[in-house]
């Protein structure tokens, strides 16, 4: 619907970005390509070629013209198969041409410049092969999953895509509901994610829940309870290692000093947030503020060391719940002092 | 794995698409001595080996000939989705669930039945945010079930009671996802073929089909194969309703949500399109089912992928609605279809 708005938009952005090519082309108007990183020429004016023959210089620019009717005629071919509906999704929903092209370059700026992300230990998610991430979950809306999800999929050597799962609240909610969905979230059931692992995916799991994105601020960085452990039974029952992650970051984005709890009971809603801006600026309290994110993933845990039935050990589910619990405890403090001021 | 052959069997539903199709598939079996036909109308096409009842399914006639002759073998295709057929939602309500209840309770009776297989739904599972991506056939949904979802659970829980007084017959259950393809017709092919495709806004679900083909497969192997239980049956993978409109060159017509539930009931008043407002749910959250347990448990290989069942049933819907001829009755397209399907077969 919606899509080819989007894909001009970001296009756009990013075309903006890269200052032009200072040269001057064969027919005397001011060269169009954009700059090489680092020069003030394009690729074709680079200095070598700017003192070349004019035949040569030409060519460059018909060359040059080839080169932008590819990107022009690529660009096309896309609209074309995403109105052609000539796309492949899989089976739980994940859109990956929509949300390489799409939805991950809309984020870009949130993560480049915004919050000025720096990703710890990435390369300790090992690049195949199923694995459960584990991370604190705060910031009263779960940018901090959406920011997840972008630093595996970029930063990443293999570039993967993290098979968040999510509360029921957000698959129900409309737009978000069905982006969340193309963006490869599911929704938190031992049955997507067993099968996601089964499948060789990498999920991300935020045992926290509701009580770490909904705890106030005087609260902040300190883990909430991790549910009943869930996600424990099933890396065991998956023998799938599980990597915790901490972020730092989310918290200061939204600080939430208050709770109304009778506006959330009305809507429905787990709680309804107040920070020192929403809702009082209204829809511009929405906007987070610019804080400092870290993210850093810890070594892997290896869950098959434990017997087959291991799953079936309450005690050992909690025990290895707290443990991570404090891993991930232990990182963020590390990481808050490392990170220093909050914002600057 | 050990086979069920049967000789006689009774099948409701027998001139609709998945029964007749089901028929003219066993005719060609040899072991198959009789078929059993029990409909409304009389089978658009001739079946041979067919023996046509032209009665209710609450007929008394069908006890009767569960205990006259040695049928060995019942398949209950007829719970439906359309009211228009039967009356309404109560005449479509008597049919599902007070029909089943009626057939089952003359099956019980019948010593010589082995094997009974009833097409249910995938209806069963509601259509819910919170369901599994992939809802195995252990999901037991939250859904609150209105209508034809209620009416499949309600059948269901007849042939499950039938099951537990009837150990010694192989009961397969087979809950099928929305049929679609050249021939079929269906609330969803109705809903596929309007020229603008009415959305709920902000909404996008997973669609998964069913392609006929599959469908009467998965219905054979579930009566030859000597296995009960519950099975899904459904097309590999799935597209989003946004996808579909555009695979199917349709523009998408996005409604507020309330707004789609009243137009749904005006089209349905003047007679337009038989989309049940129960099952509007599945334009905004969708449903999707594993199909593993019959993978493995029936050896069910679906030959069309969701993607391929829409593009299958764009392209026959498509020829005819360039040639005008779309008010065509279903069954004229399937004879011509069967046929080419014999000359290919034999040619096999």
């Amino acid at each position: 619907m919606g899509d080819a708005e989007i894909i001009r938009m970001a296009d756009r952005t990013r075309t903006e970005e890269a200052p032009r090519c200072k040269a001057t082309t064969a027919s005397g108007r001011p060269c169009r390509n954009h700059a090489l990183p680092g020069s003030e020429y394009c690729r074709l004016h680079a200095p070598d070629d700017v003192a070349a023959p004019a035949s040569a210089t030409s060519s460059a620019v018909d060359s040059a013209r080839d080169a932008v009717g590819d990107v022009v005629s690529g660009f096309g071919a896309f609209l074309q198969r995403r109105f052609g509906g000539q796309y492949e999704i899989d089976d739980f929903g994940y859109d990956r041409e929509l949300s390489r092209n799409v939805l991950l370059p809309l984020a870009r700026p949130l993560y480049d410049n915004y919050f000025r992300i720096r990703t710890l230990g990435i390369s300790r998610v090992p690049n195949e092969g199923p694995a459960v991430i584990v991370a604190n979950h705060s910031g009263t809306i779960a940018l901090d999953a959406v920011m997840l999800q972008y630093a595996m999929a970029t930063e990443h050597p293999a570039e993967r895509v993290i098979r968040n799962v999510g509360a029921d609240l957000v698959f129900q909610l409309p737009v978000i509901g069905p982006m969340a969905r193309k963006a490869g979230n599911v929704v938190a059931c031992d049955e997507d994610a067993m099968e996601l692992l089964r499948r060789g995916e990498l999920i991300g799991v935020f045992p926290e829940g509701y009580k770490g994105v909904g705890k106030g601020w005087r609260e902040r960085y300190r883990l909430q309870r991790f549910g009943r452990g869930g996600f424990i039974e099933i890396a065991l029952r998956s023998r799938v290692p599980i990597i915790p992650a901490a972020i730092v970051g989310a918290e200061e984005a939204y600080p939430m000093i208050g709770d109304a709890g009778a506006v959330a009971r009305a809507f429905g809603f787990p709680y309804f947030p107040i920070t020192p801006t929403f809702p009082w600026l209204g829809p511009l309290g929405l906007l987070p503020l610019p804080s400092k994110w870290i993210i850093e993933f810890g070594d892997p845990i290896p869950m098959d060391e434990y017997p087959e039935d291991a799953a079936e050990d309450p005690m050992l589910v909690f025990d290895l719940s707290d443990s991570i619990r404090d891993t991930i405890q232990q990182m963020l403090y590390r990481n808050l002092k490392l990170r220093g001021s909050a914002f600057i | 794995m050990s086979e069920h052959r049967p000789r006689k069997i009774l099948i409701t539903g027998v001139s609709h698409l998945l029964g007749l199709r089901l028929a003219k598939r066993l005719e060609q079996d040899s072991d198959v001595e009789e078929i059993i036909g029990v409909d409304l109308d009389e089978p658009a096409i001739p079946v041979k080996k067919l023996d046509f009842i032209r009665a209710d399914i609450r007929s008394p006639l069908i006890a009767r000939v569960l205990a006259s002759t040695n049928v060995d073998t019942i398949v209950h295709t007829n719970i439906t989705s359309s009211p228009r057929t039967l009356g309404g939602r109560s005449g479509m309500k008597e049919n599902n669930v007070i029909g089943t209840l009626q057939l089952f309770a003359a099956a019980q009776r019948a010593e010589r039945v082995k094997k009974v297989v009833m097409k249910s739904s995938a209806a069963v599972y509601g259509s819910e945010p919170g369901e599994p991506s992939l809802i195995p056939e252990t999901y037991g949904g939250t859904a609150r079930l209105t209508g034809y979802s209620k009416d499949c659970a309600e059948a269901e829980t007849s042939a499950r009671d039938f099951g537990r007084r009837r150990p010694d017959v192989k009961l397969v259950i087979l809950r099928t996802q929305n049929v679609v393809g050249p021939t079929a017709r269906s609330s969803m092919t109705d809903y596929l073929s309007f020229p603008v495709i009415p959305t709920s806004l902000g909404f996008d679900p997973r669609l998964q089909f069913l392609h006929e083909e599959d469908a009467v497969e998965a219905l054979h192997l579930a009566l030859t194969s000597d296995v009960s239980g519950i099975y899904n049956i459904a097309a590999e993978g799935v597209v989003y309703l946004s996808q579909a409109a555009r695979l199917l060159g349709k523009p998408q017509l996005p409604l507020l949500p309330f707004t789609a539930q009243f137009a749904a009931g005006v089209l349905r008043r003047v007679g337009v399109v038989d989309f049940p407002t129960d099952q509007l749910k599945l334009l905004l959250y969708g449903r999707v089912l594993g199909i593993r347990r019959a993978r493995e448990g029936l050896g069910f290989s679906p030959r069309h992928t969701s993607k391929q069942t829409l593009l299958d049933f764009r392209d026959h819907r498509s020829v005819e609605d360039v040639l005008g001829e779309p008010s065509r009755p279903a069954w004229e397209r399937d004879m011509r279809r069967l046929a080419s399907d014999r000359a290919s077969e034999e040619k096999v």
